[in-house]
This record gives C-alpha cells, structure tokens and sequence, in this order.
C-alpha cells in the first residue's frame, strides 16, 4: 500500500499527480474464504480490515451488491458521540469514539474527524431531569459530559435561539465536547484500503441471494456472481438484514424504515458545533463545505425504498427554525433517504444466529455511524473467536427472548 | 405522500391523518400463563419485515379514529388494498406473484390499485 504523507504529496505533485495508486484491487471471488462478509458498507469495511489487522484472518471477502459505502454509510449526517444512558452502550459506543480519535493515523487515510462538541438540547423540565442523569451516568463511565446552561450554550453556539420568546424556549442541554463530525466516504474508504492492502478481497456489484447451510451450519452463500464458501459468514447489511435472515430462515427483530436527511447551499462558517433536539425534533451541523447538514424523523411504515415523506422534511425544517430561526431564508439543496433497521430497544445487535456460524451485525438503527470502528472492532474479534466480544455480548439477539433490553430511546437520536 | 383510502369513512384522506402500527394479523397468545419467554418473545418483537407486500395496521388518527388494515408493497410504496379489522386481505405476495405470471400471458390482474403514493 501505498502510504500517504506531506513528502509522498510533494513527490507526486512532480508528476502532475497522475501516478496514484489505486485504493483497492478489484478482485474476481475466489471458491472459497475463511470468511465472509455481507454488506460492503462502513461496519463491514471494518470488520474486514480488524479482522486482517488485529487477527490475521486475510483470506476475507467482502460482498457488496452495490458499491462500498453507498448504502446508510453515506447517507447519514456524520454525527459522533458516546454519550448513551445504559452501561452496555456507553461501553460500545466509548470504545467507538476511542478508536476514532487514533483512527487517521491508523488508517493513514484522513477521516476528517473533527471533535467539535455536541449539544443535546432540553426544553422541558423531563427532558432536564433525563439529561441529568445521562451526564451523571455518562461521567461514572468515564465519558466527558457537562450540563450546560442556557447562557453557556449561547457561547458554544451564538446561532441557536436561546431566548425565552422562542415557542419552545432552551432550558439547557448537554455538552459533549469530545463528540462531532467525520467523513463518511472516507471512512469506507479508508478501511476498504487498509482491508486490501492486507489481501482482502473487495467483490462489488455482487449480491448475495441465499446461503448454503448443510445440517444446520452455513458453508458459503449464492450470489448472482456464483457460489462462494465460507464457514464463517457475517452479515453487516443495515436495513436489508430482514431479507438476509429470511433468506437464512429465522426472522429478527428489526424493522426497516426510511430515514432521511438534507443539506443546504453552501454558507459561510456559521455553526461550530453539532446541536441536536429530540423535544423539536431536528439536528444539524455544518459541513467544511459548508452546507448545513440536516437529519429528518423516520417514517412510520416500513420501506425499502430510500425515500421518505414529505412531511417529515417540513416538520424538520420547522424544528430547524424553531431552532435557529435565521435560517428561515435558507435553500435546500438536496434531500434523500437510507433504510434503517431499527430494533425495539433502539440498541443494536451484535450476535450469533439459529445457523452456526452465520453472524449477524445489525439493529444500528438511525445511529450507527458513529459505531463505525468499535463495531467492526468488536465484531471482527467475534467471527475470529465464534463467540461474543464481552462489549458485543449485553447485544445478542437472545435478549429479545430473555427481556434483558437496553432500552436506549432516550440517548439515540431519533425517536422511533 | 400516501392518499390512504379509509374503509371506514369510505373515502380517500392525506397520510398526515394516519399512523403506521406495525405488522397486522398478529395474534396474542392466548393462553399467557402457559406461553413460554420465546414464544411471548416473538410475539412481541420478531417481525417480517418482507421487501415486497406487507400487510400492516394503520389508525386513522386524526379521523374517525378506527384501526384498520393496509395491503402495501415496500418497494413501490404502492397500497394495493385497504380492509377492515377482522377481514383477510385479498392481495398477497402469492397473488401478486400469481397475477404478474398472468399479466404475462395476457390475461388482466384483478388486484385493484387503491391509491397509489405520489
Ligand atoms: C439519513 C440518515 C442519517 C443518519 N445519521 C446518523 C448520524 O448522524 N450519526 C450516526 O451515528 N448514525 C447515523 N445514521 C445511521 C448510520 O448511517 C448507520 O447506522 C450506519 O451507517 C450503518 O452502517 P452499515 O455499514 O451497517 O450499513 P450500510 O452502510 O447501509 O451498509 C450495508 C451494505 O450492505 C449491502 N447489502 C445489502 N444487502 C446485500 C446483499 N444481499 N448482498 C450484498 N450486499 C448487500 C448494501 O448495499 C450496503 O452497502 C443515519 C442514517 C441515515 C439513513
Ligand atoms: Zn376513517
């Protein structure tokens, strides 16, 4: 692999930047792997790539039926935080924002992750009280949290309405200054080069249609490319993971629905932060481009079809306003849609399957960007061990049968 | 956007009237002190979840308030047909199936689209 550096930039700049190597090889599939995964979006990516680096299992194929990084990866509006209620996930989501904060170096690839705080906003004297107690719980495991007064978050983010003529005026909120943005594209591809560069195979545009399962153990998948085997097989494939499992025959509980986002015109830097509100319903930030990013509700009903409801695009601007009302003026510029799978919990899952050895990691909802590497970390080290990582265990589908839930409305960002 | 056509009120109204409920036609176990954690567990959260036709519950929230059922394909968001509590849907994924291997041969489907999402 070819490594990037401020030496490696002059030298090329020689040669009018033309001799670039490619990130990745495009591969024909071989027979057979050690492992498969489905799904080449950003969770995938990672597990490939930990799964080479950390565990020495190069003989890896990633199936995608689109191409990497098109699915949720890029398609979400960045947001990185750790600040989550219960234990189990404050564990996950920490471990996440851990590795985040090396992960440049890591990959030798910018990310572009940029810690530049998150607020999440109270407007009632409930949503107050939940706050409260998330910080206290946040800063017992260790998370960075405050909780921030309304003149403190006029200092963080002079743009917010912060008054008390606003119709839902902002009682406080809390502060995460470790949490912000990162580049989604490039963190598919900088794991998908790291992946390849230790000898696994990218397969793109091809599409898994079923597996084979011999007595109850997988021993490969059909796709529209062929057979190809495998006796470990993880499934990374976000709102598409219903049709996955009943391809394998067993149902999960996850549901898929359309989530959806949009950006405006490019401004001026305006915002310096990531605000959110689950009371109004609405969340933003600022790219470097400088488009305000704007993430929308899920529609109700299950789709597939990567488009949501008008609707749910006016009420988020209308939260946008109630927020930040100098942007009533603003233009929109884009607007579309990815297919989440959300769980009952609002928690993800991370667990064996009724198939020994089919693995599946999925259930991250309208938040698992921000998972990105803990997932891959802590799924990669499951697949090489065909047992759960003890952050991933708290995750196994089995608690929808015991009722060990994790209930994480309150922290995940979207209500569903 | 949704035109949901309301067999109760018997006419067409806008999706913001209406709230999504889930999965239809699934049956509480009946007998609840004998029904083990996994079966009280699929009950609860185990769904479909199909890519293609789903039949699901919907309330006419901001109507006349009544649950009823939608037959929907989850690709096209097209509503294939709309029924009351208690009654089967006529279109499922066997039948459209069915009906497109007759569209093929010439002969017309006989599912009615009932409101198709813009
Ligand atoms: C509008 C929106 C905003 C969001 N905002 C945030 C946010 O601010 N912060 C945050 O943390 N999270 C956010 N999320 C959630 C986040 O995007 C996802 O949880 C995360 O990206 C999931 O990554 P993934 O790799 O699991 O899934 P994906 O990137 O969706 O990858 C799954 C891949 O599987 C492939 N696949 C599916 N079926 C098959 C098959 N049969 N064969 C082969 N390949 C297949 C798909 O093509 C896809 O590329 C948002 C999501 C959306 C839609
Ligand atoms: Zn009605």
């Amino acid at each position: 692999m070819q490594r990037y550096s401020g030496f490696s930039l002059v030298k090329h700049a020689l040669s009018h930047h033309e001799n670039w190597q490619r990130h990745w090889r495009n591969p024909t599939p071989k027979k057979e792997y050690d492992v498969i995964i489905v799904g080449g979006g950003g969770h995938g990516l990672a597990t490939a790539y930990y799964l080479a680096k950390q565990h020495g299992i190069t003989n890896v194929a990633v199936i995608e039926k689109g191409w990497l990084g098109g699915g949720n990866t890029a398609r979400n509006t960045t947001i990185v935080r750790s600040n989550y209620l219960w234990d189990e996930s404050a564990a996950l989501y920490e471990h996440s924002m851990k590795l985040w904060e090396g992960l440049s170096q890591d990959l030798n690839y910018n990310v572009m992750f940029s810690q530049r705080g998150v607020l999440n906003l109270g407007h009632t004297l409930q949503d107050m009280r939940d706050i409260q107690r998330r910080v206290h719980a946040n800063r017992l495991n260790g998370i960075d949290g405050e909780v921030v007064t309304p003149a403190q978050i006029k200092e963080i983010e002079p743009a917010l309405d912060t008054s008390e003529r606003a119709r839902y005026p902002i009682l406080g909120a809390s502060w995460q200054p470790r949490g912000g943005v990162a580049r989604h594209d490039a963190v598919a591809w900088g794991f998908a080069r790291g992946a390849d560069a230790r000898g696994v195979d990218l397969l793109q545009q091809t599409e898994v249609t079923g597996f084979k399962i011999l007595d109850g153990k997988v021993v490969g998948v059909h796709t529209n490319r062929g057979d190809i085997g495998a006796r470990t097989v993880g499934c990374v494939t976000a709102g598409n993971s219903g049709v996955l499992a009943k391809m394998a025959g067993f149902q999960l509980p996850v549901e898929s629905h359309p989530l959806q986002a949009l950006v405006s015109e490019p401004l001026k830097p305006i915002l310096n932060t990531v605000t959110m509100s689950n009371h109004v319903h609405g969340y933003i930030s600022q790219s470097d481009k400088g488009d305000l990013v704007i993430g929308a509700g899920i529609d109700g009903y299950l789709g597939y079809g990567q488009r949501g409801s008008f609707s749910v695009v006016e009420h988020t601007l209308q939260a946008i306003i109630e927020m930040f009302p100098m942007f009533s003026r603003v233009r929109m510029n884009r607007q579309w849609g990815g297919i989440v799978d959300t769980t009952p919990d609002a928690c993800p899952i991370i667990s064996k399957t009724p198939v020994q050895g089919l693995f599946f990691n999925c259930g991250w909802g309208t938040g698992g960007f921000k998972a990105t590497p803990g997932s891959g970390n802590v799924f990669a080290w499951t697949l090489a061990h065909g047992q759960a990582h003890p952050i991933a265990a708290p995750f196994s589908i089995d608690r929808f049968r015991t009722g060990a839930l994790i209930d994480e409305h309150g922290a995940a960002g979207v209500a569903h | 956007m949704f035109h949901i056509y309301c067999p109760y009120c018997a006419e067409y109204r806008e999706e913001e009237e209406f709230h999504p409920k889930g999965q239809a036609h699934i049956a509480r176990p009946a007998d609840p002190t004998a029904t083990s954690d996994d079966t009280w567990g699929e009950y609860l959260f185990f769904r479909d979840n199909p890519r293609g036709v789903h039949h699901e519950l919907w309330v006419h929230a901001v109507g006349c308030r009544k649950f009823f059922n939608i037959t929907r394909d989850t690709r096209s968001y097209a509503i294939l047909e709309t029924y009351r509590m208690g009654d089967q849907p006529s279109v499922t994924a066997e039948s459209m199936i069915l009906a497109e291997r007759d569209a093929e041969c010439g002969v017309t489907s006989t599912a009615t689209m009932q409101g198709v999402p813009s």
